[in-house]
Protein backbone atom coordinates (compact mmCIF):
# COMPACT_ATOMS: atom_id res chain seq x y z
CA UNK A 1 0.00 0.00 0.00
CA UNK A 2 1.41 3.37 -0.97
CA UNK A 3 1.51 6.38 1.32
CA UNK A 4 -0.78 9.28 0.43
CA UNK A 5 1.27 12.10 -1.08
CA UNK A 6 1.13 15.86 -0.66
CA UNK A 7 -1.22 16.28 -3.60
CA UNK A 8 -3.84 14.00 -2.11
CA UNK A 9 -3.90 15.96 1.11
CA UNK A 10 -3.96 19.30 -0.70
CA UNK A 11 -6.83 18.10 -2.84
CA UNK A 12 -8.84 17.10 0.23
CA UNK A 13 -8.13 20.35 1.99
CA UNK A 14 -9.03 22.48 -1.04
CA UNK A 15 -12.24 20.49 -1.44
CA UNK A 16 -13.08 21.00 2.24
CA UNK A 17 -12.38 24.71 1.92
CA UNK A 18 -14.71 25.19 -1.00
CA UNK A 19 -17.41 23.00 0.50
CA UNK A 20 -17.20 25.26 3.52
CA UNK A 21 -17.43 28.41 1.41
CA UNK A 22 -20.35 26.97 -0.55
CA UNK A 23 -22.14 26.00 2.65
CA UNK A 24 -21.55 29.40 4.20
CA UNK A 25 -22.97 31.18 1.21
CA UNK A 26 -26.00 28.97 0.59
CA UNK A 27 -27.19 27.76 4.00
CA UNK A 28 -29.68 29.94 5.85
CA UNK A 29 -29.48 28.34 9.29
CA UNK A 30 -26.98 30.09 11.56
CA UNK A 31 -25.67 26.92 13.19
CA UNK A 32 -25.04 25.36 9.79
CA UNK A 33 -23.23 28.49 8.68
CA UNK A 34 -21.03 28.21 11.74
CA UNK A 35 -20.36 24.58 10.89
CA UNK A 36 -19.29 25.65 7.40
CA UNK A 37 -16.79 28.08 8.92
CA UNK A 38 -15.42 25.21 11.01
CA UNK A 39 -14.97 23.22 7.80
CA UNK A 40 -12.92 26.08 6.37
CA UNK A 41 -10.74 26.24 9.47
CA UNK A 42 -10.19 22.48 9.45
CA UNK A 43 -9.17 22.54 5.82
CA UNK A 44 -6.57 25.12 6.79
CA UNK A 45 -5.30 22.84 9.55
CA UNK A 46 -4.95 19.99 7.10
CA UNK A 47 -3.05 22.30 4.76
CA UNK A 48 -0.63 23.34 7.46
CA UNK A 49 0.06 19.81 8.60
CA UNK A 50 0.53 18.55 5.06
CA UNK A 51 2.95 21.33 4.15
CA UNK A 52 4.80 20.81 7.39
CA UNK A 53 5.21 17.07 6.90
CA UNK A 54 6.07 16.98 3.21
CA UNK A 55 7.81 20.27 2.42
CA UNK A 56 9.30 21.76 5.59
CA UNK A 57 9.78 18.91 8.06
CA UNK A 58 12.46 20.80 10.00
CA UNK A 59 10.42 23.94 10.66
CA UNK A 60 7.55 23.30 13.01
CA UNK A 61 5.67 26.57 12.35
CA UNK A 62 2.88 24.66 10.65
CA UNK A 63 2.15 22.42 13.62
CA UNK A 64 2.18 25.36 16.02
CA UNK A 65 -0.17 27.26 13.78
CA UNK A 66 -2.61 24.36 13.76
CA UNK A 67 -2.75 24.23 17.55
CA UNK A 68 -3.52 27.93 17.71
CA UNK A 69 -6.13 27.72 14.95
CA UNK A 70 -7.99 25.02 16.87
CA UNK A 71 -8.00 27.15 20.02
CA UNK A 72 -9.16 30.26 18.17
CA UNK A 73 -11.88 28.30 16.38
CA UNK A 74 -13.22 27.18 19.75
CA UNK A 75 -13.23 30.74 21.08
CA UNK A 76 -14.93 32.05 17.98
CA UNK A 77 -17.58 29.34 18.11
CA UNK A 78 -18.26 30.11 21.78
CA UNK A 79 -18.89 33.80 21.11
CA UNK A 80 -20.87 33.04 17.96
CA UNK A 81 -23.13 30.57 19.75
CA UNK A 82 -23.71 33.04 22.59
CA UNK A 83 -24.76 35.62 20.03
CA UNK A 84 -26.97 33.12 18.22
CA UNK A 85 -28.72 32.18 21.49
CA UNK A 86 -29.39 35.83 22.16
CA UNK A 87 -30.69 36.23 18.61
CA UNK A 88 -32.98 33.27 19.16
CA UNK A 89 -34.36 34.90 22.31
CA UNK A 90 -35.30 38.07 20.48
CA UNK A 91 -36.32 36.65 17.09
CA UNK A 92 -37.60 33.16 18.05
CA UNK A 93 -35.64 31.78 15.10
CA UNK A 94 -32.09 31.13 13.97
CA UNK A 95 -32.80 31.55 10.29
CA UNK A 96 -30.89 34.48 8.78
CA UNK A 97 -33.88 35.31 6.58
CA UNK A 98 -35.83 36.26 9.69
CA UNK A 99 -33.19 38.68 10.92
CA UNK A 100 -34.15 41.53 8.64
CA UNK A 101 -34.34 44.67 10.75
CA UNK A 102 -31.33 46.27 9.10
CA UNK A 103 -31.50 46.73 5.37
CA UNK A 104 -30.27 49.00 2.60
CA UNK B 1 13.30 40.41 32.04
CA UNK B 2 13.33 44.16 32.50
CA UNK B 3 13.66 44.49 28.73
CA UNK B 4 10.48 42.46 28.36
CA UNK B 5 8.67 44.72 30.83
CA UNK B 6 9.78 47.89 29.08
CA UNK B 7 9.15 46.95 25.47
CA UNK B 8 5.72 45.47 26.15
CA UNK B 9 4.78 48.19 28.63
CA UNK B 10 1.70 49.37 26.75
CA UNK B 11 0.24 45.89 26.49
CA UNK B 12 1.04 45.09 30.11
CA UNK B 13 -0.70 48.24 31.33
CA UNK B 14 -3.83 47.37 29.35
CA UNK B 15 -3.77 43.82 30.70
CA UNK B 16 -3.44 45.22 34.21
CA UNK B 17 -6.52 47.41 33.71
CA UNK B 18 -8.48 44.44 32.38
CA UNK B 19 -7.62 42.38 35.46
CA UNK B 20 -8.45 45.27 37.76
CA UNK B 21 -11.89 45.53 36.19
CA UNK B 22 -12.32 41.78 36.53
CA UNK B 23 -11.60 41.96 40.27
CA UNK B 24 -13.93 44.93 40.69
CA UNK B 25 -16.63 42.91 38.97
CA UNK B 26 -15.97 39.90 41.17
CA UNK B 27 -15.93 41.97 44.33
CA UNK B 28 -18.81 43.83 45.90
CA UNK B 29 -19.34 46.04 42.90
CA UNK B 30 -19.43 49.81 42.62
CA UNK B 31 -21.95 52.39 41.54
CA UNK B 32 -21.87 52.89 37.79
CA UNK B 33 -20.98 56.60 38.02
CA UNK B 34 -17.94 56.12 40.23
CA UNK B 35 -16.83 53.06 38.29
CA UNK B 36 -17.03 54.99 35.04
CA UNK B 37 -14.95 57.84 36.47
CA UNK B 38 -12.38 55.31 37.69
CA UNK B 39 -12.23 53.72 34.23
CA UNK B 40 -11.88 57.11 32.56
CA UNK B 41 -9.03 57.96 34.91
CA UNK B 42 -7.27 54.64 34.18
CA UNK B 43 -7.65 55.16 30.46
CA UNK B 44 -6.23 58.66 30.78
CA UNK B 45 -3.23 57.17 32.61
CA UNK B 46 -2.98 54.68 29.79
CA UNK B 47 -2.76 57.52 27.26
CA UNK B 48 -0.16 59.22 29.43
CA UNK B 49 2.10 56.19 29.70
CA UNK B 50 1.88 55.76 25.94
CA UNK B 51 4.11 58.80 25.44
CA UNK B 52 7.08 56.91 26.86
CA UNK B 53 8.29 53.82 25.11
CA UNK B 54 11.38 51.76 24.43
CA UNK B 55 12.27 50.26 21.10
CA UNK B 56 13.27 46.68 20.52
CA UNK B 57 12.32 43.17 19.46
CA UNK B 58 11.05 40.34 21.63
CA UNK B 59 10.50 36.58 21.30
CA UNK B 60 12.72 36.11 18.28
CA UNK B 61 11.30 39.08 16.31
CA UNK B 62 7.71 38.05 16.94
CA UNK B 63 7.04 41.36 18.65
CA UNK B 64 8.60 44.65 17.60
CA UNK B 65 8.26 48.12 19.00
CA UNK B 66 9.55 51.30 17.37
CA UNK B 67 8.82 54.97 17.87
CA UNK B 68 6.34 54.91 14.99
CA UNK B 69 4.53 51.87 16.38
CA UNK B 70 4.39 53.46 19.82
CA UNK B 71 2.78 56.55 18.30
CA UNK B 72 0.22 54.43 16.45
CA UNK B 73 -0.62 52.59 19.66
CA UNK B 74 -1.07 55.81 21.53
CA UNK B 75 -3.46 57.15 18.88
CA UNK B 76 -5.61 54.09 19.55
CA UNK B 77 -5.33 54.58 23.35
CA UNK B 78 -6.46 58.16 22.92
CA UNK B 79 -9.42 57.04 20.84
CA UNK B 80 -10.56 54.59 23.51
CA UNK B 81 -10.26 57.29 26.19
CA UNK B 82 -12.40 59.64 24.09
CA UNK B 83 -15.02 56.93 23.58
CA UNK B 84 -15.22 56.37 27.34
CA UNK B 85 -15.84 60.11 27.74
CA UNK B 86 -18.30 60.59 24.90
CA UNK B 87 -20.32 57.44 25.49
CA UNK B 88 -20.79 58.23 29.19
CA UNK B 89 -24.52 58.90 28.89
CA UNK B 90 -25.22 55.45 27.48
CA UNK B 91 -22.60 53.66 29.56
CA UNK B 92 -23.88 54.96 32.89
CA UNK B 93 -27.29 53.39 32.33
CA UNK B 94 -25.88 50.04 31.29
CA UNK B 95 -25.85 47.34 33.95
CA UNK B 96 -22.85 45.49 32.50
CA UNK B 97 -20.37 48.36 32.51
CA UNK B 98 -17.22 46.44 33.66
CA UNK B 99 -17.79 43.72 31.06
CA UNK B 100 -18.14 46.30 28.34
CA UNK B 101 -14.78 47.84 29.13
CA UNK B 102 -13.17 44.44 29.58
CA UNK B 103 -14.20 43.52 26.07
CA UNK B 104 -13.21 46.88 24.66
CA UNK B 105 -9.79 46.76 26.30
CA UNK B 106 -9.26 43.17 25.14
CA UNK B 107 -9.90 44.36 21.62
CA UNK B 108 -7.51 47.26 22.19
CA UNK B 109 -4.91 44.81 23.49
CA UNK B 110 -5.35 42.74 20.36
CA UNK B 111 -4.88 45.83 18.22
CA UNK B 112 -1.68 46.75 20.05
CA UNK B 113 -0.28 43.28 19.42
CA UNK B 114 -1.51 43.51 15.84
CA UNK B 115 0.46 46.67 15.14
CA UNK B 116 3.55 45.23 16.82
CA UNK B 117 3.37 41.80 15.23
CA UNK B 118 6.41 40.51 13.38
CA UNK B 119 5.11 37.08 12.51
CA UNK B 120 2.01 35.76 10.76
CA UNK B 121 1.10 33.66 13.81
CA UNK B 122 1.03 36.64 16.16
CA UNK B 123 -0.67 38.61 13.42
CA UNK B 124 -3.48 36.09 13.14
CA UNK B 125 -3.93 35.68 16.90
CA UNK B 126 -4.07 39.41 17.54
CA UNK B 127 -6.42 39.99 14.63
CA UNK B 128 -8.82 37.51 16.21
CA UNK B 129 -8.34 39.05 19.65
CA UNK B 130 -9.23 42.42 18.17
CA UNK B 131 -12.33 41.24 16.32
CA UNK B 132 -14.08 38.62 18.48
CA UNK B 133 -14.69 40.91 21.50
CA UNK B 134 -16.06 43.61 19.21
CA UNK B 135 -18.74 41.23 17.99
CA UNK B 136 -19.73 40.55 21.59
CA UNK B 137 -19.78 44.30 22.24
CA UNK B 138 -22.10 44.85 19.28
CA UNK B 139 -24.66 42.77 21.15
CA UNK B 140 -24.65 44.99 24.23
CA UNK B 141 -28.11 46.44 23.73
CA UNK B 142 -29.32 43.07 24.88
CA UNK B 143 -33.03 43.58 24.45
CA UNK B 144 -32.89 45.30 21.05
CA UNK B 145 -33.50 43.10 18.01
CA UNK B 146 -31.24 45.19 15.78
CA UNK B 147 -28.31 44.83 18.16
CA UNK B 148 -28.29 41.04 18.14
CA UNK B 149 -28.72 41.03 14.38
CA UNK B 150 -25.73 43.34 14.04
CA UNK B 151 -23.63 41.11 16.29
CA UNK B 152 -24.63 38.05 14.29
CA UNK B 153 -23.61 39.69 11.02
CA UNK B 154 -20.35 40.86 12.52
CA UNK B 155 -19.27 37.52 14.01
CA UNK B 156 -20.18 35.55 10.91
CA UNK B 157 -18.39 37.87 8.52
CA UNK B 158 -15.33 38.07 10.74
CA UNK B 159 -15.21 34.28 11.14
CA UNK B 160 -15.50 33.84 7.39
CA UNK B 161 -12.83 36.42 6.69
CA UNK B 162 -10.46 34.84 9.20
CA UNK B 163 -11.01 31.49 7.47
CA UNK B 164 -9.99 33.06 4.17
CA UNK B 165 -7.01 34.74 5.85
CA UNK B 166 -5.86 31.41 7.27
CA UNK B 167 -6.10 29.68 3.94
CA UNK B 168 -3.92 32.41 2.47
CA UNK B 169 -1.39 32.09 5.30
CA UNK B 170 -1.26 28.32 4.87
CA UNK B 171 -0.48 28.70 1.16
CA UNK B 172 2.22 31.26 1.94
CA UNK B 173 3.70 28.88 4.49
CA UNK B 174 3.57 26.08 1.96
CA UNK B 175 5.33 28.02 -0.79
CA UNK B 176 7.94 29.79 1.33
CA UNK B 177 8.36 27.69 4.47
CA UNK B 178 8.39 30.69 6.78
CA UNK B 179 5.85 32.84 8.57
CA UNK B 180 8.22 35.51 9.85
CA UNK B 181 7.82 39.03 8.46
CA UNK B 182 11.59 39.46 8.31
CA UNK B 183 12.23 36.36 6.20
CA UNK B 184 9.19 36.55 3.92
CA UNK B 185 10.31 39.27 1.43
CA UNK B 186 13.37 37.25 0.42
CA UNK B 187 11.35 34.06 0.09
CA UNK B 188 8.54 35.48 -2.05
CA UNK B 189 9.14 35.03 -5.78
CA UNK B 190 5.79 36.01 -7.28
CA UNK B 191 4.67 32.55 -8.35
CA UNK B 192 1.00 32.07 -9.17
CA UNK B 193 0.25 30.24 -5.95
CA UNK B 194 1.82 33.03 -3.90
CA UNK B 195 -0.26 35.63 -5.71
CA UNK B 196 -3.37 33.57 -4.99
CA UNK B 197 -2.36 33.38 -1.33
CA UNK B 198 -1.78 37.13 -1.29
CA UNK B 199 -5.23 37.72 -2.76
CA UNK B 200 -6.72 35.66 0.07
CA UNK B 201 -4.81 37.71 2.64
CA UNK B 202 -5.81 40.94 0.96
CA UNK B 203 -9.45 39.82 1.03
CA UNK B 204 -9.42 39.45 4.76
CA UNK B 205 -7.85 42.89 5.17
CA UNK B 206 -10.58 44.18 2.89
CA UNK B 207 -13.21 42.63 5.17
CA UNK B 208 -11.75 44.31 8.24
CA UNK B 209 -11.30 47.69 6.54
CA UNK B 210 -14.69 47.31 4.78
CA UNK B 211 -13.30 47.88 1.33
CA UNK B 212 -15.86 47.42 -1.45
CA UNK B 213 -16.91 44.61 -2.39
CA UNK B 214 -16.44 43.31 1.17
CA UNK B 215 -18.25 46.20 2.84
CA UNK B 216 -21.70 44.69 3.10
CA UNK B 217 -21.61 43.99 6.83
CA UNK B 218 -20.47 47.53 7.71
CA UNK B 219 -23.66 49.55 7.42
CA UNK B 220 -25.81 46.96 9.17
CA UNK B 221 -23.41 46.52 12.06
CA UNK B 222 -22.96 50.28 12.47
CA UNK B 223 -26.69 50.87 12.57
CA UNK B 224 -27.56 48.02 14.89
CA UNK B 225 -24.73 48.25 17.40
CA UNK B 226 -24.74 50.72 20.32
CA UNK B 227 -23.13 54.03 19.32
CA UNK B 228 -20.09 53.61 21.57
CA UNK B 229 -19.36 50.33 19.79
CA UNK B 230 -20.00 51.86 16.38
CA UNK B 231 -17.50 54.62 17.04
CA UNK B 232 -14.97 52.06 18.31
CA UNK B 233 -15.44 50.01 15.15
CA UNK B 234 -15.27 52.88 12.74
CA UNK B 235 -12.26 54.65 14.22
CA UNK B 236 -10.06 52.40 16.37
CA UNK B 237 -10.61 49.14 14.55
CA UNK B 238 -10.21 50.70 11.09
CA UNK B 239 -7.14 52.63 12.21
CA UNK B 240 -5.31 49.64 13.61
CA UNK B 241 -5.99 47.51 10.55
CA UNK B 242 -4.87 50.36 8.28
CA UNK B 243 -1.56 50.57 10.19
CA UNK B 244 -0.79 46.86 9.92
CA UNK B 245 -2.00 46.87 6.31
CA UNK B 246 0.75 49.36 5.49
CA UNK B 247 3.38 47.24 7.24
CA UNK B 248 2.17 44.12 5.45
CA UNK B 249 2.21 45.74 2.01
CA UNK B 250 5.40 47.78 2.29
CA UNK B 251 7.61 45.49 4.35
CA UNK B 252 6.32 41.95 3.89
CA UNK B 253 4.85 41.88 0.39
CA UNK B 254 7.22 44.36 -1.20
CA UNK B 255 8.24 41.85 -3.92
CA UNK B 256 4.63 41.78 -5.11
CA UNK B 257 4.36 45.57 -5.35
CA UNK B 258 3.03 45.65 -8.93
CA UNK B 259 0.27 43.22 -7.97
CA UNK B 260 -0.92 45.06 -4.92
CA UNK B 261 -0.64 48.44 -6.59
CA UNK B 262 -3.11 47.39 -9.29
CA UNK B 263 -5.43 45.87 -6.70
CA UNK B 264 -5.31 49.05 -4.63
CA UNK B 265 -6.15 51.25 -7.62
CA UNK B 266 -9.23 49.23 -8.56
CA UNK B 267 -10.49 48.72 -5.01
CA UNK B 268 -9.86 52.32 -4.04
CA UNK B 269 -11.94 53.62 -6.94
CA UNK B 270 -14.72 51.11 -6.23
CA UNK B 271 -14.68 51.96 -2.51
CA UNK B 272 -14.80 55.72 -2.97
CA UNK B 273 -17.58 55.63 -5.55
CA UNK B 274 -19.76 53.04 -3.79
CA UNK B 275 -19.37 54.69 -0.40
CA UNK B 276 -20.32 58.06 -1.85
CA UNK B 277 -23.32 56.80 -3.82
CA UNK B 278 -24.78 55.00 -0.83
CA UNK B 279 -24.05 57.80 1.61
CA UNK B 280 -26.08 60.19 -0.56
CA UNK B 281 -29.35 58.38 0.06
CA UNK B 282 -29.08 57.52 3.77
CA UNK B 283 -31.51 58.90 6.33
CA UNK B 284 -30.21 57.27 9.51
CA UNK B 285 -27.14 59.16 10.74
CA UNK B 286 -25.29 56.03 11.87
CA UNK B 287 -25.82 54.42 8.50
CA UNK B 288 -24.79 57.63 6.80
CA UNK B 289 -21.58 57.69 8.82
CA UNK B 290 -20.97 54.04 7.95
CA UNK B 291 -20.99 54.76 4.23
CA UNK B 292 -19.02 57.94 4.63
CA UNK B 293 -16.40 55.97 6.57
CA UNK B 294 -16.24 53.54 3.65
CA UNK B 295 -15.44 56.52 1.44
CA UNK B 296 -12.73 57.65 3.85
CA UNK B 297 -11.18 54.17 3.64
CA UNK B 298 -11.12 54.64 -0.13
CA UNK B 299 -9.03 57.79 0.35
CA UNK B 300 -6.74 55.94 2.77
CA UNK B 301 -6.21 53.31 0.06
CA UNK B 302 -5.38 56.08 -2.39
CA UNK B 303 -2.70 57.30 0.02
CA UNK B 304 -1.38 53.79 0.63
CA UNK B 305 -0.97 53.20 -3.11
CA UNK B 306 1.84 55.77 -3.09
CA UNK B 307 4.19 53.22 -1.57
CA UNK B 308 6.66 55.63 0.05
CA UNK B 309 7.45 56.77 3.57
CA UNK B 310 5.35 59.85 2.88
CA UNK B 311 2.32 57.58 2.47
CA UNK B 312 2.94 55.93 5.82
CA UNK B 313 3.13 59.24 7.63
CA UNK B 314 0.16 60.63 5.70
CA UNK B 315 -1.96 57.66 6.76
CA UNK B 316 -0.92 57.94 10.42
CA UNK B 317 -1.66 61.68 10.36
CA UNK B 318 -5.00 61.10 8.66
CA UNK B 319 -6.03 58.46 11.19
CA UNK B 320 -5.11 60.83 14.05
CA UNK B 321 -7.38 63.51 12.58
CA UNK B 322 -10.05 60.95 11.78
CA UNK B 323 -10.08 59.88 15.45
CA UNK B 324 -10.89 63.44 16.52
CA UNK B 325 -13.40 64.32 13.82
CA UNK B 326 -15.31 61.06 13.60
CA UNK B 327 -15.49 60.66 17.37
CA UNK B 328 -16.83 64.20 17.67
CA UNK B 329 -19.66 63.41 15.23
CA UNK B 330 -20.40 60.11 16.95
CA UNK B 331 -20.24 61.88 20.30
CA UNK B 332 -22.93 64.36 19.33
CA UNK B 333 -25.09 61.63 17.78
CA UNK B 334 -24.65 59.53 20.92
CA UNK B 335 -25.58 62.39 23.27
CA UNK B 336 -28.70 63.17 21.24
CA UNK B 337 -29.66 59.54 20.84
CA UNK B 338 -29.31 58.65 24.52
CA UNK B 339 -31.28 61.75 25.54
CA UNK B 340 -34.08 61.58 22.95
CA UNK B 341 -33.68 58.32 21.02
CA UNK B 342 -33.70 60.17 17.67
CA UNK B 343 -30.95 59.56 15.15
CA UNK B 344 -32.14 60.33 11.61
CA UNK B 345 -30.99 63.32 9.58
CA UNK B 346 -34.47 64.81 9.46
CA UNK B 347 -34.61 64.72 13.28
CA UNK B 348 -31.60 66.99 13.24
CA UNK B 349 -33.41 69.71 11.27
CA UNK B 350 -33.24 73.01 13.13
CA UNK B 351 -31.03 71.38 15.75
CA UNK B 352 -29.22 74.71 16.08
CA UNK B 353 -32.32 76.35 17.50
CA UNK B 354 -31.99 74.73 20.93
CA UNK B 355 -28.49 73.26 21.03
CA UNK B 356 -25.94 75.86 19.97
CA UNK B 357 -22.76 74.20 21.30
CA UNK B 358 -23.53 70.72 19.99
CA UNK B 359 -24.40 72.13 16.57
CA UNK B 360 -21.11 73.98 16.29
CA UNK B 361 -19.09 70.92 17.32
CA UNK B 362 -21.03 68.79 14.83
CA UNK B 363 -20.49 71.35 12.04
CA UNK B 364 -16.77 71.61 12.80
CA UNK B 365 -16.36 67.84 12.77
CA UNK B 366 -18.35 67.44 9.56
CA UNK B 367 -16.26 70.13 7.88
CA UNK B 368 -13.16 68.28 9.00
CA UNK B 369 -14.48 64.99 7.62
CA UNK B 370 -15.30 66.70 4.33
CA UNK B 371 -11.87 68.35 4.23
CA UNK B 372 -12.69 72.05 4.32
CA UNK B 373 -9.53 74.19 4.75
CA UNK B 374 -9.16 75.64 8.22
CA UNK B 375 -9.87 72.29 9.88
CA UNK B 376 -7.36 69.49 10.23
CA UNK B 377 -9.30 67.23 7.87
CA UNK B 378 -8.17 69.36 4.96
CA UNK B 379 -4.50 68.82 5.77
CA UNK B 380 -5.06 65.10 6.33
CA UNK B 381 -6.74 64.70 2.94
CA UNK B 382 -4.13 66.89 1.28
CA UNK B 383 -1.19 64.83 2.53
CA UNK B 384 -2.99 61.61 1.58
CA UNK B 385 -3.67 62.83 -1.95
CA UNK B 386 -0.13 64.20 -2.36
CA UNK B 387 1.36 60.92 -1.10
CA UNK B 388 -0.81 58.88 -3.46
CA UNK B 389 -0.34 61.20 -6.44
CA UNK B 390 3.41 60.71 -6.55
CA UNK B 391 2.98 57.23 -7.93
CA UNK B 392 -0.38 57.27 -9.63
CA UNK B 393 -2.07 57.59 -12.98
CA UNK B 394 -3.58 60.98 -13.70
CA UNK B 395 -7.09 59.61 -14.15
CA UNK B 396 -6.89 57.91 -10.75
CA UNK B 397 -6.06 61.26 -9.17
CA UNK B 398 -8.96 62.93 -11.02
CA UNK B 399 -11.43 60.30 -9.80
CA UNK B 400 -10.24 60.76 -6.20
CA UNK B 401 -10.61 64.54 -6.46
CA UNK B 402 -14.11 64.24 -7.94
CA UNK B 403 -15.11 61.94 -5.09
CA UNK B 404 -13.89 64.53 -2.62
CA UNK B 405 -16.36 67.00 -4.13
CA UNK B 406 -19.23 64.53 -3.93
CA UNK B 407 -18.48 63.80 -0.28
CA UNK B 408 -18.48 67.53 0.43
CA UNK B 409 -22.08 67.63 -0.84
CA UNK B 410 -23.51 65.10 1.56
CA UNK B 411 -21.58 66.28 4.60
CA UNK B 412 -22.86 69.78 3.98
CA UNK B 413 -26.38 68.42 3.58
CA UNK B 414 -26.29 67.46 7.26
CA UNK B 415 -24.87 70.88 8.19
CA UNK B 416 -27.66 72.54 6.20
CA UNK B 417 -30.27 70.44 8.00
CA UNK B 418 -28.84 71.53 11.36
CA UNK B 419 -28.54 75.25 10.66
CA UNK B 420 -30.97 76.22 7.90
CA UNK B 421 -33.90 73.85 7.62
CA UNK B 422 -37.18 74.53 9.37
CA UNK B 423 -38.69 71.99 11.72
CA UNK B 424 -41.96 72.11 13.68
CA UNK B 425 -40.67 69.73 16.31
CA UNK B 426 -36.95 70.40 16.82
CA UNK B 427 -34.92 68.50 19.39
CA UNK B 428 -35.27 70.03 22.85
CA UNK B 429 -32.35 71.53 24.73
CA UNK B 430 -30.09 68.74 25.90
CA UNK B 431 -28.00 69.08 29.02
CA UNK B 432 -24.50 67.77 28.44
CA UNK B 433 -22.71 65.90 31.20
CA UNK B 434 -19.24 66.93 32.33
CA UNK B 435 -17.36 64.04 30.76
CA UNK B 436 -19.15 64.40 27.44
CA UNK B 437 -18.30 68.09 27.48
CA UNK B 438 -14.64 67.30 28.15
CA UNK B 439 -14.63 64.77 25.31
CA UNK B 440 -16.17 67.23 22.87
CA UNK B 441 -13.67 69.92 23.88
CA UNK B 442 -10.73 67.55 23.32
CA UNK B 443 -12.12 66.52 19.94
CA UNK B 444 -12.72 70.11 18.79
CA UNK B 445 -9.29 71.20 19.99
CA UNK B 446 -7.79 68.27 18.12
CA UNK B 447 -9.67 69.13 14.93
CA UNK B 448 -8.41 72.70 14.99
CA UNK B 449 -4.91 72.28 16.39
CA UNK B 450 -3.62 69.13 14.68
CA UNK B 451 -3.96 70.89 11.36
CA UNK B 452 -2.53 74.25 12.38
CA UNK B 453 0.44 73.06 14.45
CA UNK B 454 2.91 72.06 11.78
CA UNK B 455 5.22 70.17 14.15
CA UNK B 456 2.65 67.38 14.49
CA UNK B 457 3.07 66.37 10.87
CA UNK B 458 6.78 67.02 11.00
CA UNK B 459 7.13 64.72 13.99
CA UNK B 460 5.12 61.97 12.27
CA UNK B 461 7.02 62.30 9.00
CA UNK B 462 10.49 62.08 10.56
CA UNK B 463 9.72 58.73 12.23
Amino acid sequence: MTQPGLYHLLFISAALFFIGVYGFLTRRNLITMLMSVELILNSVNLNFIAFNKYLWPHRLDGVFFTVFVIAIAAAEAAVAIAIIINLYRSHQSIDVENAEELKY
Amino acid sequence: MSEFLLIMKNELVITFIIFLLLFIKLGKGMKNESLLSLIQFLLLLNVGQGFTFSEGNLFGNMFTNTEQIALEKNILNLGVYLISLLGAGWLKQHKHLPEFFMLMLSALLGMNFLISSGNLLIFFLSLELSSIPVAAMANFDLEKKASSEAAMKMILSSAFSSGILLFGISLIYGTTGTISFAELPAALNGSTLQILAFVFLFTSFAFKLSIVPFHLWTADVYEGAPIAVTSFLSVISKGSVAFIFITALYKVFSPLQQTWYNMLVILSIATMITGNLFALRQQNLKRFLAFSSITQVGFILFGISGGTNASTSAVIYFVLIYVFSNLAVFGVVSIVSSATGRETISDFKAFYQNNKLLSWVMALALFSLAGVPPTAGFFGKMFLIVAGAGNSYLWFLVIAALNLVVSLYYYLKVVRAIFMDKNDNPIEKITIGASEKLGLIICSAGIVLVGLLSWVYQYISQL
